[in-house]
């Protein structure tokens, strides 16, 4: 593989998308790459250990189980359709984190650099990663979940960066300047 | 907090933009995919586009026309119109569409519904639902609004849910062109019904009717036409104007 940067997008069925995945050997292929990776939407949680849905074992990249939205009141509707906010600044989110495995001063991880102040982008989904270690962006809907997670040359977004407006194209400009 | 949407809706005839009142007397009102781009960069969180076109070279045409919206359009876009099995879903969501939205097919065969639910997913499929309400009752009607059915708007909108549809886009044609505001009290019945997101379409002439119906049609998206394209309600205003009404708007 010589690209230099692998983006892992999709809309679909976890455990279905899983086993296309593993009959063309694909999940090897992805859990060994070198270069930054970006996964979107099913990409994200296919990168994650485990998926309700379907009960699916995933690519385990990152620790984390994806479950589906069970909602609280009426308003609560599933799927998630529609734009919500992201929260990146490093001192808000709800998680405790060594490091983002960047320079530590910084206040908001480089994917996720120069979105402004109230950065809406598009989600799409049923199901979602609770928080974790590896997150870096919350956004709250029925309760706060991540939005985007990144381990190591793996970065991934549950929202569409290619949907999202000047906010999503800045984004995919900050992952190909990773 | 997932905001309310603003979705302008651009009527397609033989690749150009065109707006009837009361689904008729059609306007020209500009190039899609200029059109398209503008309201994205004025804020609009979502397109509709809706084929007219009746012929297959029509059809031919707006599916190229499809992949240039894909190409130049970073928000994202719905197509209908003419859907009526399963290869037309495929064509449009291969020519770059994010979802589709099916109407008088669905009522004819409502089993499109869970073909495209099980090829694609819930998330691709928008069931538009025209209707007129007469004597108290709300009535289904097929092809633009012009054939009655036997069916009713909430027992159909139930089965299209339960079918597994993502979102319904209910048009109102008693409302549909005559700018007094959107069909809020079936919208709300509708909306407090369902366990999908609805659209409101057919109504919108003031940046008040907005207003009314997220908060009393509980409405999750509202969807216009002539009032954007003529400039009539300019979207940043309309925006701005919901936000300070404490409505949660992308600004």
């Amino acid at each position: 593989m010589r690209a230099d940067r692998v983006v892992f997008p999709g809309q679909g069925e976890d455990s279905s998308a899983m086993a296309y995945l593993k009959a063309h050997r694909l999940d090897e292929v992805i859990v060994n790459l070198k270069q930054p990776l970006l996964g979107i939407c099913i990409g994200m949680q296919l990168l994650c250990r485990h998926s309700e849905e379907g009960d699916t074992p995933c690519l385990g990249v990152f620790d984390a189980e994806v479950k589906r939205f069970l909602p609280q009141s009426h308003e609560e509707k599933v799927p998630q359709m529609g734009w919500n906010e992201i929260n990146v600044k490093r001192e808000e989110l709800n998680v405790k984190r060594e490091e983002w495995n960047v320079k530590s001063e910084d206040s908001v991880h480089p994917l996720l650099k120069g979105l402004g102040d109230k950065p809406f982008v598009y989600f799409i989904h049923s199901y979602y990663v609770p928080l974790c270690q590896e997150t870096i962006g919350v956004t709250d809907y029925i309760q706060p979940y991540s939005s985007a997670l990144h381990k190591d040359n793996f970065y991934a977004t549950q929202f569409h960066p290619e949907k999202s407006g000047r906010v999503g194209e800045q984004i995919l400009k900050n992952f190909l300047d990773l | 907090m997932l905001a309310k949407r603003i979705i302008p809706c651009l009527d397609i005839k033989n690749g150009q933009t065109v707006k009837g009142t009361n689904f008729v007397n059609l306007r020209q009102a500009g190039d899609p995919v200029e059109l398209g781009k503008a309201y994205s960069e004025q804020g609009a969180d979502e397109l509709v586009y809706l084929d007219i076109t009746a012929s297959h070279e029509g059809r031919k045409t707006f599916t190229e026309l499809v992949t240039r919206i894909a190409e130049e359009i970073n928000i994202p876009f719905t197509v209908g119109g003419g859907i009526n099995e399963l290869a037309d879903v495929e064509r449009l969501l291969n020519a770059g569409a994010d979802k589709v939205s099916i109407n008088s097919a669905a009522l004819r065969r409502p089993q499109l519904i869970d073909e495209i639910v099980r090829n694609f997913g819930s998330q691709v499929c928008v069931v538009a639902i025209d209707a007129k309400e007469e004597n108290g009752e709300w009535t289904c009607y097929l092809n633009g609004g012009r054939v009655p059915t036997d069916r009713g708007l909430f027992e159909w909108a139930r089965e299209a849910n339960e079918r597994g549809a993502g979102e319904i886009l209910f048009t109102s044609m008693n409302h549909d062109g005559v700018k007094q505001g959107f069909a809020n009290a079936a919208l709300r019945r509708l909306s407090d019904e369902l366990t999908i997101p609805v659209i409101a379409s057919g109504g919108a002439g003031a940046k008040e009717h907005f207003r009314d119906t997220f908060i009393e049609g509980h409405s999750d998206a509202a969807l216009a036409a002539s009032v954007f394209h003529f400039g009539e309600i300019p979207i940043p205003q309309l925006k701005q104007y919901l936000y300070k009404e404490g409505i949660n708007v992308r600004l």
